[in-house]
C-alpha cells in the first residue's frame, strides 16, 4: 500500500474546536501529523495547517472522517498564491522566507516561488512590498 | 570623435542610431575597446525600478457647478488625504500619504496596505477614484462639500512630479540588534540576519554618468512607462561624497527630480508599494538615455557591478541615531551573489529594487530610440557637480524663542 504525505488546511466550525480530532487521526487511522500552523480558539472557527502522512487507504478514511465530522478540507497548495502580475521581481522575499520557498533565477534575476516549500507562515504576504503574495482560505 | 546630441538625433531620425543598454555596453566595449565602441555606439540606455518615496502627482480636477474652493480645504482620494494649499482645484497627492483611519504602527508592525502610491497606481490604471472634499466657502466659490467619482481622463492635468528619485547609490541595510526591525529598507532580521540593498547597480542611471556630464535639467527620460523629463536635481542631491577611482560614489550621492504627464504612463511602472512597519510608497520605473558624446562618457557607462561599492549600515542603531558608522563596504557583484560577509558573518542579501525591471526599462528605452520614437534632449542646465560645493546638511535643532 502506497504511503502518502499531503499538506492540507483544516477549517473547524465553532462546535468542533473543543474536540480531539487530531488525536483520532493518529489513533484510529494511524496517520502521522506535522502541524505547520494552527489557530484554534475554543468557541471560534479554527484553522489548522498540517502535513498528514500515512497509507493511502488510511489517509482516505481519515479525510472521510474529517469531512463527516464537519471539518472543511483544502489542499495547502492553494493557499499562498504568487500573483505574478503584481510581482515586481525585487526579491525582498528571498531572505525572509524561513523555508527558502523563494529563489532568484541567476540568469534573469527574476523571482521564483516554489509552492512545495511553502508552509503558509504568511511572512511574505505582509512583507511583500507590492503585495504580490496572496492568502486564500 | 566627439559627437553632439544633434548629430545623434539625426541618426535616430534616420533609424541609424546604435543604441545599447548599460548592461550590453560592458561586453561590447570590452571586446571592441573604448575608442572603437565610442565611435560606433550613440546611446547607452539605463534603467531603475524601485521604491522611491519622494514621489507624487498633482491634479487639476476641473471646476464644479457651483464652484468649490478645494484650496485650503480637505480633499481625499480613495480616503487618502491630498495637499490642498494651492489654487481652487489643484491638489497634490504624495506617495506616502495614508488614510486618516489607517492604524499605522499602533498595531505594530503596521501593514500600510493602501496609501498615496496605491492611489496613483489606480489613477494611472484608469480606475474611477472617490473624491471627497470639504471647503470653507467663499462668495466666488460657495460650495462646501463635494463627493464624486473622478477619472484621469476627465482631469485637466494629471502630472507625476517626483522631487527625489533615482538615488545614485544607497545604503545596504542590516540589523545588529537582537530583535527584528521593520524599516524602509524592508524587514531586517536580528543579529545581521539579512542585508537589503536597493539600486540597479550597473544599470542605474546615475552610476553610468557619475559626474552628471550628460544628465541635466530638461533631459528626456523614460518615466513610469511614458515620457518624462528631469526637472531639477532631486532633494538631498549631494555630489560631494566619497568616490572611487572610477568616479562612482561610494555613498548615496546624486538624485533626480522628475516630471511627466501621468496620462501617458502605465500602472506596471508606477506600483503602489507597502513596507511592513514603515509605510506606503510608490515603486517608480525610470530610464535615462546617455548620449555617447566622447570616449570619457563611454568609459563611465562601462561600469560594472564589481566596481560599484555601497556602505553597510546598521538600521537598529547607526541609522536611526544619525551616527556616521559604516560596518563595511561591499560591491554590487557581491550583493547580487546572494551573500555578503560583514563583521566576519555571512549575510544573505536581497534587493528592494527590481533588477529585471531595470533591464526591461533599459530595453524599452533602447527600442523607442532605435525606432525613432524618442529623441534625445540637450540639457538646459547641468546638475550641480562636485565643484558646486554642496554640503548635505542635517537639521540641527534650536529652541523656539
Amino acid at each position: 500500500m502506497a504511503a502518502v504525505s499531503k499538506r492540507i488546511v483544516l477549517h473547524f466550525p465553532k462546535r468542533l474546536t473543543n474536540e480531539s480530532i487530531v488525536y483520532k487521526l493518529v489513533k484510529d487511522y494511524d496517520l502521522a501529523f506535522n502541524i505547520l500552523k494552527a489557530s484554534v480558539t475554543p468557541g471560534e472557527e479554527g484553522i489548522l495547517v498540517m502535513e498528514l502522512t500515512g497509507e493511502q487507504r488510511n489517509y482516505d478514511k481519515g479525510v472521510k472522517y474529517l469531512t463527516e465530522t464537519g471539518v472543511k478540507i483544502q489542499s495547502l497548495s492553494q493557499d499562498v498564491v504568487w500573483n505574478e502580475s503584481r510581482c515586481t521581481h525585487c526579491g525582498a522575499c528571498i531572505t525572509l522566507c524561513p523555508t527558502g520557498a523563494f529563489s532568484i533565477d541567476t540568469k534573469t534575476r527574476k523571482v521564483i516561488f516554489d509552492n512545495g516549500k511553502c508552509v503558509v507562515c504568511e511572512l511574505c504576504v505582509k512583507a511583500c512590498p507590492p503585495h504580490a503574495m496572496e492568502l486564500y482560505f | 570623435m566627439a559627437k553632439t546630441i544633434a548629430e545623434i538625433n539625426d541618426k535616430i531620425k534616420k533609424g541609424q542610431a546604435v543604441v545599447v543598454t548599460a548592461e550590453e555596453i560592458i561586453e561590447i566595449a570590452g571586446k571592441k575597446g573604448v575608442s572603437q565602441a565610442a565611435k560606433e555606439v550613440d546611446v547607452v540606455t539605463t534603467g531603475t525600478f524601485g521604491p522611491m518615496c519622494s514621489s507624487g502627482a498633482y491634479f487639476n480636477v476641473g471646476h464644479t457647478k457651483p464652484r468649490i474652493k478645494l484650496g485650503g480645504g480637505k480633499v481625499y482620494l480613495n480616503d487618502v488625504p491630498t495637499y490642498t494649499g494651492l489654487a481652487a482645484v489643484d491638489i497634490f497627492l504624495g506617495a506616502t500619504a495614508l488614510p486618516d483611519d489607517d492604524p499605522k504602527n499602533r498595531i505594530y508592525p503596521g501593514e500600510f496596505r493602501y496609501g498615496g502610491g496605491h492611489v496613483i497606481e489606480e489613477i494611472v490604471a484608469g480606475k474611477d477614484i472617490r473624491l471627497v472634499a470639504t471647503a470653507y466657502g467663499t462668495d466666488c466659490y460657495p460650495r462646501r462639500k463635494l463627493e464624486t467619482m473622478i477619472n484621469i481622463k476627465d482631469m485637466n492635468e494629471a502630472v507625476l512630479f517626483n522631487i527625489r528619485n533615482a538615488y545614485q547609490n544607497y545604503n545596504v541595510a542590516v540589523n545588529q540588534s537582537d530583535k527584528t526591525i521593520y524599516t524602509y529598507m524592508g524587514v531586517l532580521k536580528p543579529e545581521l540576519g539579512n542585508a537589503n540593498y536597493s539600486t540597479a547597480g550597473q544599470l542605474s542611471p546615475l552610476f553610468n554618468d557619475p559626474y552628471y556630464k550628460t544628465i541635466g535639467i530638461g533631459t528626456k527620460i523614460f518615466l513610469g512607462g511614458g515620457v518624462g523629463y528631469v526637472a531639477w536635481q532631486g532633494t538631498q542631491h549631494n555630489p560631494n561624497v566619497l568616490r572611487g577611482d572610477n568616479g562612482v560614489p561610494k555613498r548615496g550621492a546624486g538624485t533626480l527630480a522628475v516630471i511627466g504627464d501621468l496620462k501617458q504612463m502605465k500602472p506596471a511602472w508606477l506600483v503602489g508599494t507597502s513596507f511592513l512597519g514603515y509605510g506606503c510608497t510608490l515603486t517608480v520605473g525610470i530610464g535615462v538615455p546617455i548620449p555617447v558624446l566622447s570616449e570619457e562618457i563611454l568609459r563611465y557607462t562601462m561600469v560594472t557591478d564589481g566596481e560599484i561599492y555601497a556602505p553597510v549600515v546598521d538600521y537598529s542603531e547607526a541609522y536611526p541615531q544619525r551616527k556616521p558608522d559604516v560596518l563595511g563596504e561591499v560591491s554590487y557583484k557581491e550583493l547580487k551573489s546572494g551573500k555578503i560577509t560583514t563583521k566576519g558573518k555571512d549575510i544573505p542579501t536581497a534587493s528592494l529594487s527590481s533588477y529585471p525591471g531595470a533591464v526591461e526599462i533599459a530595453g524599452i528605452l533602447k527600442d523607442w530610440i532605435k525606432k525613432g520614437k524618442f529623441l534625445l534632449t540637450e540639457p538646459v542646465a547641468l546638475l550641480p557637480g562636485v565643484e558646486s560645493g554642496i554640503v548635505f546638511k542635517p537639521l540641527e535643532e534650536r529652541p523656539i524663542l
